[in-house]
């Protein structure tokens, strides 16, 4: 026996060690940019200014929160279900195929708000679509789900140019990518909701689908502890031997855990797609899958846990794209290095100050 | 001038965050005497040898090995004591000889040759000193357990140790093989060695020691000498109240054939062919026993009948209809329960809160909610009258399972399978880390689901448990049916049975 399982309250759990384990990793953050000779003091304030001081760093900020929620929930989905999808990169990217094609399809005739749902199901059809193969095969071959969706996310990038060269392109045009969607193929910005708070987005591209991200971050809080599918899949991926005892069907509840999982990585392209770019690009997913990893593992992979580590995750963007701009000394690759450092603290280190804690609470309770 | 105790404890102490697993526990074991520490689960038997073999260092407190105090910082200075553990689990190197095993950690040098026929010397003085032959080129993974066992007893005298420490060391033996055991253990008292025995059982510790202490909820409560006490006071000491050792039940009234076995086997994921061929019935209204050592088939003929594990061939029958090929989900539907051998492996899932786990298997029933969607409150209810029912402590349906004792966790199980009120029910292991207290609450729902008509099979490798419960016994061996016999055959009998030498 250790002090694992000692129980801790709430608050300490999910308060307390994740603040300690962010601050340590700025701290550490503080120190890398001290040694390249640049004042951190002034560092995180270009950090925190970039991200939150104006509205449209907000609204940029968001935007990418945006992204990040759904594929964070993407990854947490299948995470409790026993599976690590790391195929979110790819699922989202032809989730942006799905997206695309009914805005092409809807744009001329609707108004957005016509074609929104059925953007959401093209996108999420698509994404489950792409995780539906590997799940497949993990259910009924045993193939590992970490190699084949990591393979599906080249297979999946591969596809994607390959449509977008030879396929979608418009004619006579040199850029890789589908002619601009209307109106009627956009999802709306948020201008309303960011001057409720007197905020002016200015040109940030934050939009409808941060108001999707959080319906769905709901929506998978019922699936996970609400319903029947989730004990399930929570069981399967506690103990799949207690699966099996409790008669609970291997292969049907992974590849519906996987298509689930693809589903939500497939949404996350509405907000780059149809409410950024409002084209189809190459690559435009940018990483968003993975950082979706990071995410599930920081917020626990609970819904409002993986909405507020996207949060992190979008000031680190957007605040890092500042500060490189404001500071040359601290480049892009410095910024990753900074969401390193906050991922290994606050994901792979989650314990690390528990067993302190644990003393420190013990002793101030006995006292 | 007086002889000082092999070992002695004074005051130590050892908590685990809140758990207060030692509370100063004093002890003396005196030189060339077999101890008994006995205690239920949790009650910190473990944690204090632990402490004695440097597994974990005591918050307070002294051992003294020899009358001089000793810290034990890890498991090589307790070997450099003369201390030597003969763990519940062996720690041997299955496809390394058993001259391999014993040189594991201490060749004697870089190059093996010098230091293997040294050890061969040595292992065939031992053999012959105290009884414990076995041969040094076998494989270990060709021995049976009682063999293996005698490794790790061989083990601990090659690294000279005066203070042999067992733990729980007949679990896995057939009742042959225990008294072969406690024989040598014998020879090595008489021969000045020191043994401290840990168990459960109150009978091997009135067979073979000479004193005994008792252990509760962390505390040392009673050290007697073991002429001097019996099995009803030393019970009592470790629950800390009276109880009932024999079940109470009354005449079978078997009545129709529910759950019927015919020529069935089964193999496991090699190959490997587990179940050989086994027929049976069980009526409604009896309650059939399954004796065995420990991995002769019967997990895996409870599996194959639970639906978990698919049988090579055969019929299994619930109430005339063919189930071979149903899935758990099915068979709990036609009213089949299963307590599973093994609850953290299969019957619980130790993360979920308690009520959670009161439904697992049957979350699909509409009782807990329509539509796909889990009622929480129906479930949290039903879990709260199952609490109040089995006395299951503390009575909190939203704690989390790993949480519970093992008595109560085994009670959540039991609750669950019990109160569907089944048809048949096939239970593995009931009690095993069970306390004793809550060993005679289980043991009486059992005889009464019998009581009501129900078909009940049982698995234990407790052959005291199959003899006072079960109204027939089955004795397996080797994947087989060796024989039955009634529930008043003698332990001898079916001792010898369960070592496949008579039928």
């Amino acid at each position: 026996m250790s002090t694992a399982s000692v129980p801790l309250p709430n608050w300490i759990t999910y308060g307390l060690m994740p603040l300690l384990n962010l601050l340590v990793a700025f701290f550490i953050s503080g120190l890398v940019v001290w040694w390249i000779g640049e004042d951190p003091i002034a560092a995180l304030k270009l950090l925190i200014e970039g991200s939150l001081g104006r509205g449209d760093a907000i609204g940029f900020t968001l935007f990418y929160a945006t992204s990040f929620i759904f594929t964070g929930l993407s990854v947490a989905v299948a995470f409790h279900a026993g599976l690590f999808n790391i195929g979110s990169e790819g699922q989202a990217y032809l989730g942006g195929l799905g997206a695309a094609l009914v805005a092409l399809a809807l744009d001329h005739y609707v108004p957005w708000y016509v074609t929104m749902p059925f953007a959401v199901i093209g996108a999420a059809l698509f994404g489950a679509a792409w995780a539906f193969i590997p799940a497949w095969l993990q259910a009924k071959r045993g193939s590992h789900i970490v190699i084949t969706t990591i393979m599906f996310n080249f297979i999946g990038a591969a596809l994607m140019v390959y449509l977008l060269v030879n396929v979608l392109i418009v004619p006579g045009k040199m850029a890789p990518e589908t002619r601009t969607f209307l109106p009627g193929g956009q999802l709306p910005k948020l201008d309303w909701l960011m001057a409720w708070f007197g905020l002016k987005l200015g040109p940030a591209p934050f939009n409808v689908s941060f108001l999707i991200a959080l319906v769905m971050a709901f929506l998978v809080w019922v699936l996970i502890w609400r319903t029947k599918l989730g004990y399930e899949m929570r069981t399967l991926g506690i103990s799949p031997s207690a699966a099996v005892y409790a008669g609970i069907p291997y292969g049907r509840t992974v590849i519906i855990a996987m298509l689930i999982s693809g589903g939500l990585a497939g949404m996350m392209a509405l907000n780059p797609v149809m409410g950024a770019s409002a084209r189809l690009q190459v690559e435009f997913v940018g990483g968003a899958g993975f950082v979706g990893i990071a995410v599930s593992l920081m917020g626990r992979s609970h819904p409002l846990g993986i909405v507020l580590a996207a949060l992190l995750f979008g000031i680190l963007y957007q605040g890092g794209a500042d500060l490189s701009f404001e500071m040359p000394n601290i480049t892009r690759e410095m910024i990753v290095v900074i969401q390193g450092l906050v991922i290994l603290f606050a994901g792979a280190l989650e314990y690390m100050f528990r067993p302190a804690m644990v003393h420190l609470y013990q002793r101030l309770r006995r006292a | 001038m007086s002889q000082h105790p092999a070992i002695e404890l004074v005051g130590i102490d050892k908590s685990f965050g809140a758990v207060h697993a030692n509370k100063n526990i004093n002890l003396k074991v005196e030189k060339g005497t077999i101890h008994g520490i006995i205690g239920e689960n949790g009650a910190g038997k473990s944690t204090l040898m632990s402490i004695i073999y440097g597994f974990y260092q005591a918050d307070r407190g002294e051992i003294r090995i020899d009358g001089k105090p000793l810290t034990i910082r890890d498991s090589q200075a307790a070997i450099a004591a003369g201390i030597g553990m003969v763990h519940q689990h062996f720690m041997l190197v299955e496809n390394f000889t058993v001259l391999e095993n014993i040189m594991l950690g201490a060749e004697g040098g870089q190059l093996l040759a010098r230091g293997a026929s040294g050890a061969r010397r040595e292992l065939k003085r031992l053999e012959t000193d105290y009884g414990l032959d076995v041969d040094p080129d076998a494989l270990i993974e060709d021995l049976p357990v009682g063999k293996q066992q005698r490794v790790e007893i061989l083990k601990a005298l090659y690294r000279s140790a005066d203070i042999l420490i067992l733990d729980e060391p007949t679990g896995v033996l057939t009742p042959a093989e225990a008294d072969h055991l406690f024989k040598v253990l014998k020879v090595l008292r008489d021969q000045g060695k020191t043994v401290i025995l840990i168990t459960h059982k109150l009978r091997e510790i009135m067979a073979i020691t000479d004193e005994v202490s008792v252990m509760r909820r962390g505390e040392m409560v009673a050290t007697r000498k073991t002429a001097d006490t019996t099995v009803e006071e030393l019970a009592e000491l470790m629950v800390g109240r009276r109880v009932l050792l024999r079940v109470e039940k009354g005449e079978a009234k078997p009545g129709e054939v529910r759950l019927s076995v015919k020529n069935l086997t089964v193999k496991d994921s090699r190959g490997v062919t587990m179940v050989d061929n086994v027929s049976f019935d069980v009526r409604e209204g009896e309650i059939v026993g399954i004796a065995g050592v420990a991995g002769n088939g019967q997990s895996e003929l409870l599996e194959a009948i639970a639906g978990i594990r698919k049988p090579a061939a055969g019929e299994i029958l619930l109430d005339g209809q063919p189930i071979a090929n149903a899935d758990p989900a099915r068979l709990r539907a036609l009213g089949l329960a299963h307590i599973p051998e093994d609850r953290h492996h299969m019957g619980l899932v130790l993360k979920f809160s308690e009520y959670e786990n009161a439904v697992l298997g049957y979350h699909r029933d509409s009782r807990y909610g329509q539509a796909g969607f889990l009622d929480l409150k129906a479930m949290q209810a039903e879990a709260v009258e199952k609490i109040a029912k089995y006395d299951i402590r503390p009575p909190n349906p939203l704690l989390k399972t790993a949480n519970f004792s093992g008595g109560n966790q085994q009670k959540i199980v039991v609750a669950r399978e019990i109160e569907r009120d089944p048809r048949a029910l096939i239970i593995g292991q009931p009690t095993r880390g069970v306390d004793i207290g809550a060993i005679e609450f289980i043991h009486r729902r059992i005889v009464d689901m019998r009581d009501a008509g129900k078909a009940v099979l049982l698995v234990s490798v407790e052959l005291d448990e199959i003899r006072s419960l079960s109204d027939r016994i089955l004795v397996m061996f080797a994947g087989k049916v060796v024989g039955e016999k009634t529930a008043d055959a003698g332990e001898q009998t079916l001792g010898l049975m369960m070592a496949g030498i008579a039928a």
